[in-house]
This record gives C-alpha cells, sequence and structure tokens, in this order.
C-alpha cells in the first residue's frame, strides 16, 4: 500500500515539510531528507525547481532560481534519490510545476517516481479536468498519489469534484495567495477551516500556505489531518544550514 | 471554425487552462461570461462608441504607392499606429476595461513589456477611473523610461518585477500572482493573446475589428474583400490574430506570421519562437515556446521589445502546426533597415515590432497582381531611442 495512504491511518497529525531540491547546494536534497526524517517529520514534499513557479512567494522563488543556478534538472533529481529508499521510509511528495514533468514524458516520469518510490505528486497547474482526461489512469498505474488544490475560494461543488479524483489527501491552500504569507489565521480562515472539516470529504486535508511556527501548526491541526511548512522552513535553511533542522522541527511540535 | 478556439478552449492541441486552483474562480466566472456580456448590446455599443470616439477607428486602409512601387505587388497598411496610445494594444484594453466593469471588478493590474499594453491599460484605466497597477520588468523599466512615465501621468502604479529574469515573463507572472492574491475585486487585463483559456479568445475577439475594417474597406477599395495575403508581426500574437481573425477560415488569404530572429535564430539570441520552440505550458497555456530540454523556460532576445516573449499565443501555434499560416523570421539589422524604409519612402516612422513585418519584402516576393495587407501594429516614437543609438542619428 502507498506510504502516504499508511501515513493518514495513523492516529496523529501529520507535520509535512516543503524543500527545494538542489538548495541551499546542488548535492544537499539526501542529507535534508535525512535529517527531516530523523527529527521525525511525517512526510516531505521534495519541491522540483522550475523557471516560473506562478504560485510561489518569494522565498520558494529565490529556492528554485538557485537550485536551476546549481544546475538541479529532473534526471539529476531522480539520479540523487536513487536509492532513497535504502534510507527514508516515511512518504515522500514530488511537487513541483507541469512543464518539467510534460518535458520528461509524464509515462516516463510516473515510472521513474514508481522505481525511485515516490508516493505522490503535487502539481499545481495540472489542472482537474484534463488529469481527468489525460493523466488519471497514468498516474494509478504507477501508484501515484496524485494531490489537488483547494482553496476559500473553491466551491463546495468543486470540492467535492475534487474530493471525488482524489486518492489520498486533499491540499488545502490557508488563504488566497502565493506561498509564504506568514500571517496567522483571522476568523473568516478559521470559518474556511471548519467548513470543509464538515463537509465530511473522503480524502483528509492536510493544509498548508502560512505555517510558519508551533501556532499557526496547532490552529490548522485543530481543524485539518496535517499541515505543511514550506517557506518558514526553507528560510531556516537558508539562515542556519542543516544544524537547525532538528531544533526548527522541534519548535514545532 | 476550424482555425479558432474550440468550446474547450483549443486551437487543435493547444490551449487550455493550466492554472493552479487559487486562479480557478477567477479564470471560470470569466470563461462562462465573456461571451454573454460581450453580446449584450450595450456592450457592444459602448465598446464600438469609445474605439470610434476616442481610439479614432476606424483606422485607414493605405495604399502605401512608392512602398509597392519599390517591391513590385500592391501593399496597403492597415493603419493601428494611428489609434490612440500609437499601437492596437488599446483596442484590447478597451474591450477588458468594459468586462471588468461588468464583472464589478475595482481593481486593475497588468503586465508589460516595452510599455505599450501598459500605457494603454493605465489609460483606460485613467477614462475609467479605475485604480490600475502595471508590472514591469525591473531591466525593462530601465530600458523603457519614456513608457513608465507616460504610465505614472496616467495615474498608474508601475510596480517593479524583480524575479527570474527580471522582464516580461516574470512580469506577467507577478502580475499573475498578483491576481492570486487579490481574488475577489481584481481583474487581470492581459496584453496579448495569450494565457489560459479564454484570454487568447477574448483578445482576439477584442482585436478582430481590425480585420472586420480591413474587409469593408477592401471590398470599397478593391471591389473584394479578400487580400492575397495578411502580414503581421508576433509577439504573443495579438495584432496578427486580429488581422487575420475574419480570414482564418478564407484559405485564398495567405497568412503570414513575422517573428522575431533576434540576431539569428540559432545565434543563441532570438525569439523566433515557432522555430526554436517546443509544445509546453507558459503562463497557463499549453503552446510553442522556448525551453531547455528540462523545461525551463528561458530568456528570448530581440531588440525590440514588443516580440521579446519566449511562447506564443495558442492560436499562432495552431497555425504553425497546421501549416495554414507561413512563418518567416527577421533579424533585428533587417528589421530596423526596413524600419528606415517605410519612414522614407511613405513618411510613417514605425515602431520597431512592426519593422519586423515590413522586413519580410527584401526576401519573400510576392505578384505584381497581389494584395498584400501589412498590419502596420504601432508607430515608432517609443522606439526613437533605439532607432537614434542603432543609426547614429
Ligand atoms: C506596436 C506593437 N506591435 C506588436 C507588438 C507585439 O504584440 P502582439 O504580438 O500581441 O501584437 C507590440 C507589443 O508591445 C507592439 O507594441
Amino acid at each position: 500500500m502507498n506510504r502516504i495512504s499508511e501515513k493518514l491511518k495513523e492516529n496523529k497529525k501529520i507535520l509535512s515539510i516543503y524543500f527545494t531540491a538542489g538548495y541551499p547546494s546542488i548535492d544537499d536534497t539526501v542529507s535534508v531528507l535525512e535529517a527531516l526524517q530523523e527529527s521525525g517529520v511525517d512526510m516531505v514534499e521534495i519541491g522540483l525547481p522550475f523557471s516560473d513557479p506562478l504560485a510561489d512567494g518569494p522565498t520558494i522563488q529565490a529556492s528554485s532560481t538557485q537550485a536551476l543556478k546549481n544546475g538541479m534538472t529532473t534526471q539529476l533529481l531522480f539520479n540523487q534519490l536513487k536509492d532513497i529508499r535504502k534510507k527514508i521510509d516515511i512518504p515522500l511528495v514530488l511537487m513541483g510545476y507541469f512543464n518539467p514533468v510534460l518535458q520528461y514524458g509524464v509515462e516516463d516520469f510516473c515510472k521513474k517516481c514508481q522505481e525511485i518510490g515516490i508516493d505522490g505528486l503535487i502539481l499545481p497547474d495540472l489542472p482537474v479536468a484534463e488529469y481527468k482526461e489525460h493523466y488519471q489512469e497514468i498516474f494509478e498505474n504507477y501508484g501515484l498519489i496524485n494531490v489537488f488544490l483547494i482553496t476559500p475560494q473553491t466551491s463546495n461543488d468543486r470540492i467535492k469534484e475534487i474530493d471525488s479524483v482524489s486518492n489520498g489527501f486533499i491540499y488545502m491552500v490557508s488563504s488566497a495567495s502565493v506561498t509564504g504569507g506568514t500571517h496567522g489565521f483571522g476568523k473568516s480562515t478559521k470559518d474556511y477551516f471548519k467548513r470543509i472539516s464538515e463537509m465530511k470529504l473522503n480524502n483528509p486535508q492536510i493544509l498548508g500556505f502560512g505555517i510558519s511556527n508551533a501556532d499557526t501548526f496547532n490552529s490548522a491541526t485543530k481543524y485539518a489531518k496535517g499541515a505543511i511548512i514550506g517557506s518558514a522552513f526553507i528560510k531556516m535553511l537558508s539562515n542556519e544550514g542543516f544544524k537547525g533542522i532538528k531544533k526548527f522541527i522541534k519548535s514545532i511540535r | 471554425m476550424k482555425y479558432n478556439v474550440n468550446d474547450k478552449g483549443y486551437y487543435g492541441e493547444f490551449g487550455g487552462a493550466y492554472i493552479p486552483e487559487m486562479l480557478y474562480p477567477n479564470v471560470e466566472e470569466l470563461r462562462q461570461q465573456y461571451i454573454s456580456i460581450m453580446q449584450e448590446p450595450s456592450f457592444q455599443k459602448e465598446f464600438n462608441a469609445l474605439l470610434k470616439e476616442y481610439v479614432g477607428r476606424p483606422t485607414p486602409l493605405y495604399f502605401a504607392k512608392r512602398l509597392s512601387e519599390k517591391h513590385n505587388t500592391k501593399i496597403y497598411l492597415k493603419r493601428e499606429d494611428l489609434c490612440h496610445t500609437g499601437a492596437h494594444k488599446v483596442n484590447n484594453t478597451i474591450g477588458q476595461i468594459l468586462m471588468a466593469q461588468r464583472l464589478g471588478k475595482k481593481r486593475i493590474i497588468a503586465e508589460t513589456g516595452a510599455g505599450q499594453h501598459g500605457v494603454a491599460t493605465a489609460t483606460v484605466c485613467a477614462l475609467m477611473g479605475l485604480e490600475c497597477i502595471v508590472y514591469m520588468g525591473a531591466i525593462d523599466i530601465e530600458r523603457q523610461a519614456p513608457n513608465v512615465a507616460r504610465m505614472k501621468m496616467l495615474g498608474a502604479k508601475v510596480v517593479p518585477a524583480i524575479s527570474g529574469s527580471k522582464t516580461l515573463k516574470d512580469a506577467t507572472n507577478e502580475a499573475i500572482r498578483d491576481w492570486i492574491n487579490n481574488p475577489a475585486d481584481t481583474h487581470y487585463i492581459i496584453g496579448s493573446v495569450v494565457g489560459p483559456h479564454p484570454y487568447p479568445d477574448m483578445v482576439a475577439r477584442f482585436q478582430s475589428v481590425i480585420s472586420s475594417e480591413i474587409k469593408s474597406q477592401l471590398l470599397e477599395k478593391e471591389g473584394h474583400e479578400n487580400p492575397d495575403f495578411i502580414i503581421a508581426c508576433v509577439g504573443g500574437g495579438s495584432n496578427a490574430a486580429g488581422a487575420y481573425y475574419h480570414y482564418l477560415d478564407t484559405p485564398e488569404v495567405g497568412i503570414i506570421a513575422v517573428e522575431a530572429a533576434g540576431k539569428g535564430v540559432n545565434s543563441g539570441e532570438s525569439a523566433a519562437t515557432s522555430a526554436l520552440g517546443k509544445i509546453g505550458i507558459i503562463h497557463g497555456s499549453k503552446t510553442l515556446l522556448m525551453q531547455t530540454p528540462d523545461g525551463q523556460i528561458t530568456e528570448p532576445y530581440s531588440i525590440s521589445a514588443g516580440l521579446d516573449y519566449p511562447g506564443v499565443g495558442p492560436m499562432h501555434a495552431h497555425l504553425f502546426a497546421s501549416g495554414r499560416g507561413e512563418f518567416i523570421s527577421v533579424t533585428d539589422d533587417d528589421a530596423m533597415n526596413a524600419g528606415i524604409q517605410l519612414s522614407k519612402l511613405e513618411g510613417i516612422i514605425p515602431a520597431i515590432e512592426t519593422s519586423h513585418a515590413l522586413a519580410i519584402f527584401e526576401t519573400r516576393k510576392f505578384k505584381p497582381s497581389d494584395i498584400v495587407v501589412v498590419n502596420l501594429s504601432g508607430r515608432g516614437d517609443k522606439d526613437l531611442n533605439t532607432y537614434i543609438d542603432y543609426f547614429n542619428l
């Protein structure tokens, strides 16, 4: 069974970390993963850097630009992760934009993910309709869970549609924004969390965007199965390097 | 309707809406409403009145006698350079500002490269009293100071895009991010036939006034509506889409698209997307784009800031792939010379974008009896500094 599905069954809140592959240095991908697993993180999103990351704020943009400058490519990432399952057993998700996947070849990409032991994909600019029509079968053939986003603006009907094509979890974006916001959650955000949790969807929700510390993590996981920290982790990594990872994760929970 | 958009938002295999979910409600609202809003009699009335009274349409279809003699064929120039603000861009911004008002939006955002679309957007925002924010690459802000000043005079806020390569594609990314951050009250006025469906189709419809006028003007001058060829430069492709629109499904009319070869198609400094691009996704559209084998979008180059885009609208990708359009690329040098030639022969100083379209007469020969319409997309005032530097004027 897929590691994500296993993990979601555990009776605990999920702490998931996003980081950009090949950042800060090209060879850091595996070391960051090891440090995250050791620190007790439940799941990791490995960011495949893209030249034009539309949905990302300045922090993740800058890390992507740096990773590309460092020479990161899709193939290089696959090479770096070749033996990752000898060391890492927590669920791994690749997160990136659709164009690099398209250029690699969607089927080849999925096949490679399966070989390596990647459990799921998050491709924010691959729309539900295209996924259903062209790609769902391929993703599922290779045992990959595809994760869709919902936002406070997503209608209930569309949320139900997204729930019906999802096979792992739903990535619940905390507010109308690109990644990296730091403001806490106000009343309308909490109302949105409540509204979604009351919809009793088939797929659990994991909250992302704007989760940066224990406070936001706790208030997010009051309503959702887990939460994802991205920009705040990358900022910490830029400032403190690997040695900051353990302390950072400890400060969250 | 073979070459126009289908009901799923595709031109052949090109188009669609590859957008993050955060943009879905806005783009979907537009998709559901754009056609019905455009067809409302009150919309049509206001749009046409503004095109006439404010933009100065119809623009002339001018028979260029001396240019025709020089190239031994019959050349007409569609004078979009005479539009208010100096280029065709305003046809689209007038349409979209009326659209934004009917959708109840209070805040307008736009991207710009050379500043032409930014000026055209700032102009209509001033006209309607709406807040206007224009994203422009930090490098372009330096290169295009007069247009930055014009936007400011018109009351717009110009925000530098400091990410990536700091030019048009990054300004577009910033505009899209702004729209993600402001989903309720903001309309994004995109400047060409690019972006997610329905933008390419909506912008093409607003620009289609160009070919509908050409039809009636040719009928008056030549006794028939169809030229043998219609020529336009292609950056994103909006002036070209407007000039081709009513001829797309008329195979007797040859469609010629001119792209910027920069310093040469194989020089590594070029913007000839059809020659150098591969199918992929840029700014929400599946189309031809310049990219690395790994799928990273690359930075194009052209002396003309308005042709300096790494993609091309999905309509044009389809015209190229299907063979309906003939695609030619023109270097900086040939374009600059064609700009001088038109100035000297006809007393019209063209925008450097437009000079690319004019340059093909040196190599692409036409019959003396051919009727060839060139879409004169803009005037050269904005490019004087480039002309001065290039020719040491
Ligand atoms: C005069 C002129 N022509 C052409 C273009 C290229 O745009 P498009 O291909 O959308 O017509 C521009 C863009 O700035 C322009 O200013």
